[in-house]
């Protein structure tokens, strides 16, 4: 005889966990952490450890210091302190990404009430801190060596989005420019954020808007030119920021539409920051900073009716 | 005299405009990125806030309740005035950096509220202590306030380098935002140490 079991909904249950995203999430950032060692040199797997561990170690320390749950095993620590690491330049010195994952993980991750509460993406928001503190040191782009792991020489020189048209498309693709660690090799980036999209860990609705709208508007802005539209969404941080930053769970709208709609106000703001106002590479960090705020704002307009409601009367 | 010191060590601590009651946060967050600025405003205020308190207080049998509001105005308007004057003519380097915020100390919520919660009710001599331990309660926040804006986003404090040479300012502390994240994180720190009271 069978045995009947009763028991409350939810009698479907799926084996994804926080951990378990968090963890497809370091795989995918991995391609692009690799690209930015072979390029940048050993420095750069230097500034992603010390950020990583300075980001495990503050959530650890928060934790222990409040008498919380440790939460660190959640592996979303690492892809925070991951994230901010890939958004230095290889040349700055091992102090940032501690100052920066603290500001990350205590100020706005932890306070806030930890994972899921953050308001905005704390990676994101620790490099934006960093950027406006300590400018000069933040946009020192070394140039890129292929292969000499000794590390580069902190020259100073431009990123294509401030040099305009200095590199070729092949170049922008495969990573050959100057720029911060994770950034600059696209194929590792589009191979990682093919993973995330296989896993159903994200969904395409942020990345598609948020690079279509970004596109079109420089299309219609430059007068159809197609292969600086190309360039420019090649250049800077777009990649990263659209399939890695934007698509933060907590900080993005739940729905489609609204997924759709935060991706389109991301590549709307990023043309008007890059058109108006030229290349700085931070803009796309502001783009995804402004939309996160929004997102609750989306959220609610956005918000599917429960069966069987009827619009209320005012 | 008892009451008094329990009316003045009020504002210093229990109840701190700043900490407490987050009165007058708009010049603890404009003017808190040099601890001159922010001592110098705090007594400014103190000042205004003392003789206000004690004015008003003498005059609150006096003055219409439909009216008070332009009447306390009145009032606080004309101590601004003459600290306003003074600062002008003996400290030109603070009458600089302070700027515009000197004349909105008429409009400043804290010397507001101490007006209509405490000076109308009470009679001159509570008030004037009053005044004087709201005033340092809210000098010695923006002065912490704005020392550690100073000394971490500019390397010196009241002016003088105190970090040494090999820091780098981060830069972002003397800015506005720096202003909000510093503010409320002095108030965690100040829950923290003195936890308050049910």
């Amino acid at each position: 005889m069978q045995k009947l079991i009763i028991s409350s909904s939810p009698h479907l249950r799926d084996k994804t966990t926080t951990r378990s995203i968090m963890q497809d999430v370091c795989i995918a950032l991995l391609p692009a952490v690799i690209a930015g060692i072979l390029f940048f040199g050993y420095r750069s797997a230097l500034i992603v450890l010390v950020a990583v561990a300075a980001a495990v170690l503050s959530e650890l320390i928060y934790c222990k210091a409040t008498h919380q749950k440790n939460t660190t095993g959640d592996f979303s620590a690492v892809v925070t302190g991951m994230l901010l690491a890939m958004n230095l330049p290889a040349s700055v010195p091992l102090w940032m990404p501690v100052v920066g994952s603290i500001i990350a993980i205590i100020l706005v991750k932890m306070i806030f009430g930890g994972i899921g509460q953050n308001f905005v993406n704390p990676a994101l928001l620790a490099r934006a801190m960093l950027a406006l503190s300590w400018a000069t040191i933040m946009t020192k782009f070394p140039e890129p060596a292929f292969g000499n792991l000794a590390g580069v020489d902190a020259v100073a020189s431009a990123t294509p989005l401030a040099a305009g048209g200095a590199y070729s498309i092949g170049q922008l693709f495969l990573g050959n420019i100057p720029g911060v660690i994770g950034e600059t090799c696209k194929l590792a980036l589009l191979l990682g954020a093919a993973y995330l999209l296989w896993k159903k860990v994200i969904s395409w609705h942020i990345p598609a808007a948020f690079i279509g709208v970004f596109a079109v508007c420089y299309l219609i802005g430059t007068g159809f030119n197609v292969g600086l539209t190309v360039s420019q969404v090649l250049s800077g941080g777009l990649i990263l920021g659209a399939f890695f930053m934007a698509t933060d769970y907590s900080t993005s709208p739940t729905t489609d539409l609204g997924k759709l709609i935060f991706g389109a106000g991301c590549g709307l703001l990023l043309f008007i920051f890059r058109f108006a106002r030229g290349g700085q590479s931070e803009w796309c960090s502001f783009a995804i900073l402004l939309m996160n705020v929004v997102s609750p704002l989306i959220e609610r307009v956005t918000m599917p009716k429960s069966f069987g409601e009827v619009s209320k009367h005012e | 005299m008892k009451d008094l010191i329990r009316v003045f060590k009020n504002g210093l601590l229990d109840e701190n405009p700043t900490f407490r009651m987050v009165l007058g946060t708009c010049p603890t967050l404009a003017i808190t990125t040099a601890a001159s600025n922010g001592i110098g405003m705090g007594l400014a205020a103190t000042f205004v806030l003392v003789f206000s308190n004690l004015v008003i207080s003498l005059l609150r049998k006096m003055i219409p309740d439909e009216i008070r509001i332009p009447a306390f105005i009145v009032v606080i308007a004309t101590f601004v005035t003459i600290v306003q004057l003074v600062i002008k003519a003996y400290l030109p380097a603070l009458d600089e950096s302070l700027g515009l915020f000197i004349p909105l100390i008429v409009v400043n919520c804290i010397i507001f509220a101490r007006a209509e919660a405490f000076a109308f009710k009470n009679p001159p001599l509570p008030s004037i202590a009053d005044g004087l331990g709201m005033g340092l309660g809210f000098t010695w926040a923006i002065t912490f306030i704005s020392s550690v804006r100073e000394i971490f986003g500019a390397g010196t404090w009241f002016g003088m380098q105190v970090m040494p040479e090999s820091y780098i300012p981060m830069g972002i502390l003397v800015r506005p935002a720096g202003g909000f994240i510093i503010f409320g994180l002095a108030i965690v720190l100040m829950n923290a140490v003195m936890p308050k009271k049910a």
